[in-house]
């Protein structure tokens, strides 16, 4: 057995694995019992473990545990305490999920990707996406609700500036 | 509307064990519903909390039944759409003799009886109300989850009734609204699972959790019918966190606390396989075998006037082979099973499209009667038709009578969903046709080999064939003969998303669209022609040549092309728009105009026209091939699937109708792919006729 420790959603957590190898979405799922993040291919192909490692978007299936010691993840379960960040508010407005096992994952990989880039192109969007599978095939959708959620987040960072609360 | 329900379907009420009412149809004569618990034997539950439950019968994959039944039992519950749960209940006659979802039935089989379940518990609601009341029922009526007296304007939850309407036999015959008097029916309500599914806390199958539960990870022979002949697993044991190895029917089952440690743990066990009759077998071997018997005459699947004297006499003749893969359907969710075996008692957790053979199988491995085995239907990550099998329930369910007593998970990897999924058959399939001087087609064989995967009648598995054998064309050509070959490969096949249209579809709209070019003809207006005897055919046909501009001329580098299809009850046209750039081809847009009938909610019919899009699409880039009895595609790297840089626009137009309700989760799915052969046609020149579709082929 090892220990490693990170902070997960803000919250500090000592996860006893078998190995350090372990892979983050394992520990997420079987160890801290957080079912949120999925399981899709295990080799980083389809997307659907992503997760956040400093801010950055990582496939938590090929992520060794110990390599995540002493840094911050942000699970599905963490991007916002009420689905109010603003790519979950548009993929709700929008109605984006059809199955929605893939779904955590595309909303935690747009995530990322509107925190780098205030106007993604479509161009944008395909190249950060296509590593995000969906056999429901709900693309143009999440196409529609990434540019949808740069609206919702654009007001927002208005409505900070100028003191408005929601 | 006023609907008899004494004969087709016999309602049953009881009063639910926790109170409240219980009310549920296709129950013919068993009384479970009095003794049952309240959440087994039921569509609709009132609380006293004035929550009203929702049993949703059939799966949720992605298709929308939760939403959409909700809206058709609350149309005529009269109930608070804000005041609904939904649950989905385990398996019981009153859900049907075969309780699953498959062959886009869900809306086509619910769209009455979910309206009688509402409408006969409103007015046992009502009748309730005007018993409290002293009143005739006349002076009631429902609004909002409660009951109003019309005249006094006295107001009773729903959920204060609920007790006493419980009681009150159903009443024989139920009137049904208009359809002008619908508030949700026909209305793009938003889906009731989206919030969840956006926050990570929709429980799949995978997500299960119990208290003491293990994790386990089965190696099965890679070659398919092949037995364990001897193992070792003393390294498996060896690595951390893993706990045990069992063998089962299938394989050799390493136990662990960990999905990984499972994982692990199976790479190290040594396993000699004895590998069967498959051995030897590989795709080009299997391809010979099918394309060899297209050459013989098969079952008789179609006949009609005289075909071979037609083709003697034609002033022109077109003879084509068709060729399709296997496929697998490759659900996000790995599969999996969640089971605990007691001595007295069996449950499962699964995601599943056929509770019934989840059911049955769990009772045969178990020994155990049917009111001793309990399937808890979880939410699917996809479905396509891979979760109508029971395989991995069997498998779970062995592995867990191995552990009694301890819950155990059974994950399937992405490499055993790929390697051991029950296929979508390969085919090759022959054509020939005649056309007459005016260009005009006047005779159409078709010679399929296919495995056969829903049963032979007569020789012909129509689930093989159909698509060929029952096409809309062979009302406009008078002579006409399809014959159907059962290849002998026992590679597991079975139903996957649009069944026998996935493939045989592209064979005939390619072909088709063949005949027209060498009639010389548009094929928009060939096809129109063809079909004249089916007036919808028509409509969705030239509402999407319209929708697409199909007269008006693109823009340099684009091309376009045309398919048709009835399947499920449903019409649909598409129109693709692709280029080819530097060899690469991109569809951009897909235009589609669809005849579903009536529409309970129009949002879900257009995801399910996309969704269909997408797979199709998938469906032109995959294929699952063997070498040496073993599928060479291990992961999404080799087994292509369509992404969104790959993605199209695509258009829906939905044609207004009040005809019954046809299917609409597999129904785009085939026409998809040779509409998009056939705007590569345009483009190149080239007739693809073999899937899957590769860059080179375009060349």
């Amino acid at each position: 057995m090892a220990e490693v420790k990170f902070s997960v959603n803000g919250k500090s957590q000592t996860a006893n694995v078998p190995s350090p190898q372990m892979p983050l979405l394992w520990v997420l799922r079987d160890v801290l019992g957080m079912t949120g993040t999925k399981f899709g291919c295990g080799q980083a192909l389809c997307g659907a473990c992503t997760v956040h490692v400093n801010g950055q978007a990582v496939r938590s299936c090929i992520t060794p545990v110990a390599g995540v010691a002493g840094k911050s993840v942000t699970t599905i379960e963490g991007l916002s305490p009420d689905h109010s960040h603003p790519v979950q508010q548009a993929w709700i407005e929008l109605d984006v999920p059809q199955c929605g096992y893939c779904q955590s994952g595309q909303v935690m990989q747009a995530a990322a990707l509107l925190a780098k880039n205030q106007r993604p192109t479509d161009a944008d969007i395909d190249e950060v996406m296509k590593g995000n599978i969906c056999r429901c095939g709900t693309y143009q959708e999440i196409r529609a609700a990434i540019k949808r959620a740069v609206v919702i987040k654009r007001a927002a960072n208005q409505n900070a500036a100028q003191g408005v609360v929601a | 509307m006023s609907t008899n329900l004494s004969r087709r379907n016999f309602i049953q009420v009881g009063a639910a064990a926790t109170g409240g009412l219980l009310v549920s149809v296709y129950a013919p004569d068993k009384l479970r519903a009095a003794t049952t618990p309240a959440k087994l034997n039921a569509f609709i539950h009132i609380g006293s909390d004035d929550m009203v439950t929702f049993m949703i019968h059939k799966s949720e994959m992605g298709q929308g039944p939760v939403t959409a039944l909700s809206q058709l039992l609350a149309e005529e519950l009269e109930c608070d759409w804000t005041k609904i749960r939904t649950e989905f209940p385990g398996v019981d006659p009153a859900y049907g003799p075969l309780q699953g979802t498959f062959g886009s039935m869900t809306i086509r089989t619910s769209y009455n009886s979910m309206r009688q379940a509402g409408a006969t518990a409103r007015m046992m609601l009502i009748q309730a109300a005007a018993q409290k009341w002293g009143v005739d029922a006349s002076q009631c009526r429902a609004e909002n989850n409660a009951v109003i007296n019309t005249v006094t304007n006295a107001r009773a939850s729903f959920g204060s009734l609920a007790d006493d309407a419980a009681k009150i036999p159903a009443p024989k015959n139920v009137t049904l609204k208009e359809a002008k008097d619908f508030r949700l029916i026909g209305t793009s309500v938003k889906r009731r699972d989206t919030t969840d599914k956006v926050t990570g806390r929709t429980p799949f199958g995978l997500d299960m959790r119990l208290p003491g539960m293990l994790y386990a990870a089965l190696a099965r022979c890679p070659v398919y019918g092949g037995k364990v002949k001897s193992f070792d697993a003393s390294k498996a044991k060896a690595v951390p966190g893993v706990k045990n190895a069992v063998e089962i029917s299938n394989g050799v089952a390493v136990i662990a606390d960990n999905t990984w440690s499972a994982m692990e743990g199976r790479k190290a066990l040594q396993i000699v396989w004895d590998e069967g009759h498959n051995a030897n077998l590989t795709s080009a071997g299997i391809r010979k075998e099918f394309a060899d018997l297209t050459e013989k005459p098969g079952a008789n699947a179609r006949k009609q006037g005289d075909a071979p004297a037609a083709m003697a006499s034609a002033a022109k003749k077109v003879e084509a082979l068709y060729e399709a893969p296997y496929l697998s359907h490759a659900p996000m969710e790995p599969l999996n099973c969640t089971a605990v075996v007691r001595p007295d008692g069996c449950e499962v957790w699964a995601s599943t499209q056929i509770q019934t053979a989840a059911h049955q199988i769990a009772m045969k491995i178990t020994g155990l009667s049917a009111d001793k085995v309990q399937i808890h239907t979880q939410w699917l990550g996809g479905g396509f038709g891979r979760r109508g099998g029971a395989d991995y329930i069997g498998e779970g369910v062995e592995i867990a009578k191995a552990l009694t007593g301890t819950p155990v998970k059974l994950t399937w990897s992405r490499d055993d969903d790929l390697q051991h999924d029950t296929y979508r058959p390969g085919s090759v399939t022959k054509f020939a046709a005649a056309l007459d001087a005016q260009g005009n087609p006047v005779a159409l064989t078709s010679t399929v080999a296919c495995p056969s995967f829903a049963g032979l009648q007569n020789g012909v598995d129509r689930a093989a064939v159909e698509g060929i054998a029952n096409m809309a064309y062979f009302g406009g050509i008078p002579n006409a003969q399809v014959d159907y070959h059962v290849p002998p490969t026992d590679i597991p096949t079975s139903y996957w998303r649009s069944v026998g249209y996935s493939q045989n579809t592209f064979f005939t709209e390619s072909f088709i669209d063949e005949l027209a070019h060498a009639a010389g003809k548009d094929p928009v207006a060939f096809r129109r022609a063809l079909v004249a005897k089916s007036p919808r055919l028509v409509a969705v046909l030239d509402l999407a040549a319209d929708k697409a501009g199909w007269s008006k001329p693109l823009p340099a580098g684009r091309y376009r092309g045309v398919a048709l299809v009835d399947n499920l009850g449903s019409f649909n046209a598409q129109v693709a728009e692709i280029s080819i750039d530097k060899g690469k081809l991109r569809v951009h847009k897909v235009v589609t105009a669809v005849d579903c009938g009536q529409v309970v909610n129009p949002a879900i019919v257009v995801q399910q026209i996309r969704s269909g899009i997408v797979y199709g699409l998938s469906a032109m880039k995959g294929a699952i091939t063997f070498d040496k009895g073993r599928v060479q595609q291990q992961n999404f790297n080799n087994y292509e699937v369509l992404r969104i840089d790959e993605a199209p626009e695509m258009e829906v137009y939905i044609v207004p109708s009040t005809a019954a309700p046809g299917g609409i989760g597999e129904a785009s799915t085939p026409a998809i792919g040779p509409a998009v052969a056939n705007a590569i046609f345009a483009a190149t020149g080239k007739r693809l006729r073999k899937l899957p579709i590769r860059n080179e082929d375009l060349a």
